[in-house]
């Protein structure tokens, strides 16, 4: 039998469960990408449903199609472009009316459309009862209850997309009336050059910039102005307020008619639970002591896991080391063992930490949380110029700078969101906080760890503060912008989704091992083993003696030597040196080359590494390790990211040199008088 | 003359307000008016968040509005 393929776009508000509808439908099947031209993340799935292949496409979530964020322009412009067979708008059933703004609007796109009222189990609690096919002809498409975190309703959603595929496409464009006065303009402006739909006459009215911009008639222009300057003479306001209003109109009329509230009651607990989190006194110190919660379960929990991955990697190098007759020294089994094994290895073991890191934002995220941090952190974000949707991205660089930079596109302001790049990677990534797993074990007693890496973490956060600052009285001056955010009801996180997050953060964390660290560890393994020192020069020296001289005779040991001078005020020798070379191209490969350094990976796992610097370093200088690597010179792919974010060089290359200089400048301040006083 | 219209900004927690007038630039006031505030709605303020922003009751949305912006709204508290 013939499978017939269906595009579905799947759009709707955010919070409104519309991504537990796209995992739900598509499972594993998942493919994440990037919309052509912005940074947008494009998520696409497939499934199978009777014998039909439905490739869904799951579009930004927004709130409205206008053209006020790049989500709402990616949006529109797909379901414009590349004309889905069916979009599938999630619906927040408990909170009807302000979702099916959107609904109204993609039926002036004119677009077969199915209603998937999600969450339907929270609304019926909440006492709302809806009569479906009312609302099924008000708004002319085929409306389906789901629970998304449930799955239920999965099928029914899939029978109403392939149904209404065989319908004939409804005409929507009169559904909505905008009131005779609009309706004389759109009628006037439909037919002139550059305007080929009612809906891009209706835009022109809403003075979309994005639309206005692909016009380049100037009669059509000129005539659209006059429409608009006759509308706000008629109602005394911008047309846009008052075809919003109607929208709103249309759907409170359409409300009223099919909907019984029982008990206005959607936030009752939400609100209660608001109270006590959003407090006035109350709500910082919740909020420290979560994220203090966050790091601490994502060290203790991370600890098994770690310490079986060590040993399995610990057992694969004497296995490949066995295939050598003992004693032997070949090229290849230094290669896999010091060169692959300890190199790829030593970043993998760090998985289990990055993959609960991400859990636990995960979780913020989908409870919520999130949103309640920003407005607990507005009061003294607005302090720094940023408001606290700028912390959103900040959280998100404790996980990885790359998600956190492409995340600061949730905020409008140019100068807010180019602040809030340059300062993200002072927020300790998933990938340093291996570097600070090595090291605080090694240096400080079992008590002082929490309190360590706390402080690590905090003084990321205070450097930030000044940056940002200092940035926004400088380089980026300007008014602070509006900041309008809603806060969605709480809601319990479903292990599926919490999964999926782990899962696709976890993958692109292997990915990286596997690829750029791969690579990176070989050419780093290559630069400590040659060129060779000759053997006779090593003939009277024990192994450890053996061992510096030939490191100091490799590529890196001389970079490391030359780069040490320069370093040396900061407490770092050439083996740190050579180290921090590594972490240029990705921070955990300082961990990586540390151990490749101190030929740490034959059976040997990182307690060995530890005992090795403990033995070599004090306490202070491995506290200015760290601190110079939580500052200094974001990796090669947050340098890209910045770079694409931002549109130019020139904010990648500051971002780059100032950290690296700030890094410096700190470290030397710190470890100097560290000196004086240890 | 009695002044009816209060800004945003001086409405204190809990109290039920009509939205008269939004003082702000076009692309904002048509972002607002998409979220649903347009003139004559009805909201509450949840929480006058001194000196943070501001937490609202919309059409049964939750929304955090600035402080800077709490000042450009006037409304009348019914």
């Amino acid at each position: 039998m013939d499978i017939k393929k269906i595009t579905v776009a799947l759009a709707g508000n955010p919070n409104s469960g519309k991504t537990t509808i796209f995992n739900s439908l598509t499972g594993l099947h998942q493919h994440v990408g990037n919309y052509p031209g912005v940074t947008v993340e494009k998520k696409t799935g497939s499934c199978r449903f009777e014998q039909h292949q439905l490739e869904i496409v799951d579009l930004p979530g927004t709130y409205s199609l206008t053209a006020y964020s790049i989500e709402e322009i990616v949006t529109r412009n797909f379901i414009l472009e590349e004309k889905p067979d069916v979009v599938i708008d999630v619906v927040d059933a408990s909170n009807i009316e302000r979702n099916l703004y959107l609904a109204v609007q993609l039926m002036e796109l004119n677009v077969p459309l199915v209603l998937a009222f999600n969450m339907s189990d929270i609304a019926r609690q909440k006492g709302l009862v809806f009569d479906i096919e009312t609302l099924s002809v008000l708004f002319d498409a085929k409306i389906v209850q789901t629970v998304g975190n449930k799955q239920q309703g999965m099928d029914e959603l899939l029978k109403a997309v392939v149904e209404t595929t065989k319908n004939p496409q409804p005409n929507y464009t009169d559904r909505i009336k905008y009131g005779t006065e609009i309706e004389n303009e759109i009628v006037k402006l439909c037919g002139l050059p550059g305007i080929n739909s009612r809906w891009t006459a209706l835009k022109l009215l809403e003075q979309d910039a994005d639309v206005l911009k692909q016009i380049d008639n100037p009669e059509t222009i000129k005539t659209c102005q006059e429409s608009i300057g006759k509308l706000k003479n008629i109602f005394g306001e911008e047309p846009e307020i008052i075809i919003a209003d109607r929208r709103y109109g249309f759907i409170s009329g359409a409300c009223q008619e099919t909907i019984k509230n029982t008990s206005e009651s959607r936030h009752n607990r939400s609100d209660a639970i608001d109270t006590v989190i959003t407090h006035k006194f109350l709500g910082l110190p919740i909020f420290i002591t979560l994220m203090y919660l966050v790091f601490d379960i994502t060290f203790k929990l991370g600890e098994w896991p770690m310490a079986w991955l060590e040993m399995f990697f610990g057992w694969l190098g004497q296995i490949i080391s066995g295939f050598w007759p003992a004693g032997s020294e070949s090229i290849l089994k230094s290669l896999l063992v010091d060169g692959i094994i300890s190199g790829v290895g030593g970043v993998i073991v760090f998985l289990p930490n990055i993959m609960l890191l991400f859990a636990a934002i995960a979780i913020l995220e989908d409870s919520g949380y999130m949103a309640r941090a920003a407005f607990v952190t507005d009061r003294f974000m607005h302090k720094i110029g940023l408001h606290g949707k700028s912390f959103i991205p900040m959280l998100i660089g404790f996980g990885c700078s790359i998600p956190a930079i492409m995340a600061c596109r949730i905020l409008e302001n140019r100068r807010n969101r180019i602040t809030t790049i340059l300062i993200t990677p002072l927020m300790s990534c998933g990938a340093r906080l291996t570097i600070y797993a090595l090291i605080i074990p090694a240096f400080f007693a079992e008590r002082w760890r929490g309190p360590v890496m706390w402080l690590i973490y905090f003084i990321g956060i205070v450097l930030a503060v000044a940056a940002a600052k200092i940035l926004r009285i400088t380089l980026l001056k300007g008014e602070t912008v509006p900041f309008v955010m809603e806060l969605p009801p709480y809601r319990m996180p479903t292990a599926k989704s919490v999964l999926i997050h782990m899962w696709e953060r976890g993958r692109l964390y292997l990915k990286k091992a596997g690829t750029v660290i791969l690579l990176i560890s070989i050419i780093l393994w290559a630069a400590a083993k040659y060129p060779q020192t000759n053997p006779d020069r090593l003939a009277n020296l024990s192994d450890a003696e053996a061992q510096t001289v030939m490191l100091k005779h490799s590529i890196i040991g001389r970079a490391g030597v030359a780069l040490e001078p320069m370093l040396k005020p900061l407490g770092f020798d050439y083996k740190i040196a050579t180290a921090l070379i590594g972490a240029t191209a990705a921070k955990e490969v300082f961990v990586a080359q540390m151990g490749i350094v101190y030929a740490v990976g034959e059976h040997e796992d990182v307690s060995v590494l530890q005992k090795k610097l403990r033995a070599d370093y004090t306490p202070l200088q491995g506290f200015c390790i760290m601190l110079f690597c939580l500052i200094s010179a974001p990796c090669v792919a947050t340098i890209a990211a910045t770079r694409t974010e931002t549109g130019k060089w020139k904010w990648a290359i500051l971002q780059w040199g100032g950290l690296t200089a700030m890094a410096y400048v700190i470290t030397l301040i710190v470890y100097q008088a560290g000196r004086l006083f240890l | 003359m009695v002044q009816t219209h209060t800004l945003l900004r001086d409405i204190t927690s809990g109290t039920k307000v009509r939205l008269f007038k939004i003082d702000a630039g076009q692309a904002l006031k048509a972002r607002l008016a998409a979220m649903g505030f347009l003139p004559g709605v009805q909201f509450t303020v949840m929480n006058n968040g001194h000196p943070g922003p501001f937490i609202i009751n919309l059409k049964s949305s939750r929304i955090v509005l600035g402080r800077g912006m709490a000042g450009k709204i006037s409304v009348k508290p019914i």
